[in-house]
């Protein structure tokens, strides 16, 4: 199903012969790897005036069934949200798209009037609807050129609307900036919200259990139901398992959850206390923190609880591990100065390093994704904690937060682009995203408190 | 439930050790039989003792231990760690080192652990919401285990004393300010078995 399409690029004017595949794409559900790129494909990237990054305009998705009218606006606006994340595109907002007139056919779509909207790029998509199962197709036009440089269609159950969004959207990014988006990313993080008691214990203690949601804060799902402290969970890299510190046998020990088959696994089970895993980025190995040997020290382990060996020796505490990306050294935290501290060791053992000089309290590091090159840590500042960002080449700290409340535990999105924290900036404490360079900060948490997220591949 | 039987048990003693009269001391003084279990009103659910009393069968003397101390044994576990015979071990801001005051504390309750060698706790290590959630956890353990430590070196079996730390998951006070931080800030004693 491949169309040939000539398009002109904006800029340069030169024509290019293009070939957009219209992939039919299975349930979104479970997105497929994308496939090879193909010899023939050429993309055609949108540009805007130069200097400035193009213009994009998502409208609502035509119903193309009566019954698909909800979807078709839950779509465009997802979609919408999605690409305006990235910041790559300068988003039209909708509200000014009501002297446009609306389309029905890819034939209608008036292009005059959103060139003088200012759009560089429109979106033009459909919904069909036959009992659950919906169609959806989508097209991004070159508004100059009125050719279309991208189209799709997926097909799937209505079950979740959402991700057809978050498809289109990474693959745009893909396409038209080279970009891995995060829009069918998940956050993981521990939450007090069900208000549920702890049982055993004659004080009044609330449970914390294990919630994951979608990027966006759609989606909020509980994971564990045990009615126990369940803390600190991470995400394998394959992001199909969730690894976490549970306090269900009255200690705290690693507990594994395979969030899509519902099993659990217990690597660490028998030996010590053990808490604060993190996987290394090949998920082959977990980093934690361990009380076996007299005092707080990081083990790393087989994924199964194989293999455990230590990894730092020194009377004082060593915790909150992170790996590198190439998984050859570990950032943790330790007090062996006095305070807390951030310092790197390679995985060996040997090259142990302080990182962190200017702070009087430092924690949770966080080792950036490529092409991103530096740790993200809580630091003290006045009575509460910032978010701030370690520069490995330069030694230089910039700060992401600045005071408006108290700001922890950050976790970078996989293309490195973004942070997952919590602050108590709204009231309680809840999870926030925010830019690397510490704008755009949205909230994804509205209920309970909400403490330690971790951001999916 | 238990603990009410067992109060209205020792009334039933000293009314009868009055009863018994101040000329013969002697004489050993019969326990009075319990109130049947089927005495407790329907539909309430009854715990079962561990050493139902029904067993005394025999006349006992007297336990020679003072009635105070009887009403602290003979308490549930969950009565005692309500009202604890434990004072927590508090803590300076960042530290898990023991001051003076704590060392009393501590000691204060060895002596209690000392008189009552079957009971087993649980030392739990806390911090404040000024620490971060990671470290803290690592910093109550270190709280938990300085407690054990000291009073293991008062003579206390380690095998019954475990620890374990909730960093600031569980603020005894949720408030904002230095009052609730302090309180927030401790070693708390918890009795798990006796």
């Amino acid at each position: 199903m491949k169309k040939k399409l000539f398009a002109r690029l904006g800029i340069g004017g030169c024509v290019v012969g293009a070939v957009a595949v219209a992939g039919l794409a299975q349930a979104p559900q479970q997105p497929a790897a994308p496939a090879p790129q193909q010899p023939s494909e050429i993309a055609v990237v949108i540009s805007g005036d130069p200097g400035t990054p193009p213009r994009y305009a998502v409208p609502d998705f035509i119903a193309l069934t009566p019954e698909a009218a909800e979807q078709a606006k839950t779509i465009g606006q997802v979609l919408f949200d999605d690409l305006n994340f990235e910041r790559e595109f300068y988003m039209i907002p909708r509200d000014t798209y009501s002297s446009v007139p609306q389309a029905r056919t890819a034939d209608q779509i008036p292009f005059a009037a959103w060139r003088e909207l200012g759009a560089d790029a429109v979106v033009f998509g459909t919904v069909q609807k036959t009992g659950n199962m919906v169609k959806v197709e989508v097209r991004l036009y070159n508004v100059r050129s009125r050719q279309s440089v991208f189209a799709k269609e997926y097909s799937g159950t209505d079950g979740n609307l959402r991700l057809y969004a978050h498809t289109m959207s990474d693959e745009i990014h893909q396409q038209q900036r080279a970009l891995r988006g995060v829009a069918r990313t998940k956050l993981t993080f521990s939450s007090n919200r069900n208000r549920e008691k702890l049982v055993g214990s004659v004080e009044n203690r609330d449970v914390k259990e294990v919630y994951i949601t979608d990027y966006d804060g759609a989606g909020q799902r509980r994971i564990t139901t045990n009615r126990q402290l369940n803390i600190t969970p991470v995400w394998a890299p394959d992001a199909r398992s969730i690894a976490y510190t549970s306090y269900r046998r009255g200690y705290p020990d690693i507990f594994v959850a395979l969030i899509y088959q519902g099993l659990q696994e217990e690597p660490t089970r028998g030996v010590g206390q053990n808490w604060l895993p993190m996987y290394s980025p090949d998920g082959t190995r977990i980093c934690f923190t361990s009380n076996r040997d007299g005092n707080p020290e990081l083990y790393i382990m087989n994924r199964d609880g194989s293999g455990v060996r230590r990894l730092t020796n020194h009377p004082a505490i060593d915790t909150t591990p992170t790996w590198s990306p190439t998984g050859t050294q570990v950032a943790f935290t330790s007090d062996r100065a006095g305070t807390p501290q951030i310092y790197v060791v390679g995985a060996d053992g040997l090259n142990l390093r302080r990182l962190t000089t200017t702070e009087s309290y430092a924690d949770r590091p966080t080792w950036s994704p490529p092409p991103f090159n530096e740790i993200a840590y809580t630091g003290r500042s006045g009575p509460g904690y910032d978010v701030k960002v370690y520069d490995l080449a330069s030694g230089q700290t910039h700060q992401v937060t600045f005071g408006e409340g108290s700001n922890e535990s950050p976790a970078y999105s996989p293309n490195g682009r973004h942070l997952a924290f919590t602050s108590t900036r709204a009231g309680r404490v809840h999870i926030f995203t925010i830019g690397r360079d510490g704008r755009g900060a949205k909230q994804i948490t509205r209920e309970g408190d909400n403490y330690t997220p971790a951001w999916s591949n | 439930m238990r603990s009410v039987r067992m109060t209205s048990v020792a009334v039933l003693v000293l009314l009868s050790l009055a009863a018994a009269g101040c000329g013969k001391k002697q004489q050993p003084v019969l326990a009075p039989a319990p109130p049947p279990v089927a005495a407790t009103p329907p539909g309430v659910a009854v715990p079962r003792p561990p050493a139902p009393p029904q067993r005394v069968e025999e006349s006992l003397p007297i336990p020679q231990e003072p009635l105070p101390e009887d009403s602290i044994a003979n308490r549930s576990l969950d009565d005692l760690n309500r009202n604890s015979p434990f004072q927590p071990v508090y803590f300076p801001l960042d530290s898990a080192d023991l001051d003076d005051q704590g060392r009393m504390v501590a000691s204060a309750n060895a002596a209690i652990l000392k008189r009552y060698p079957a009971w087993v706790l649980t030392l739990e290590g806390h911090c404040d919401e000024r620490g971060t959630a990671e470290y803290n956890l690592a910093l109550g353990e270190r709280r938990a285990v300085a407690v054990k430590t000291y009073l293991v070196s008062l003579g206390i079996p380690q095998d019954r004393l475990r620890t374990v730390s909730y960093g600031k998951e569980f603020p005894f006070d949720p408030g904002h300010d230095e009052p609730a931080w302090s309180k927030n800030r401790r070693a708390h004693f918890v009795i798990t078995a006796k």
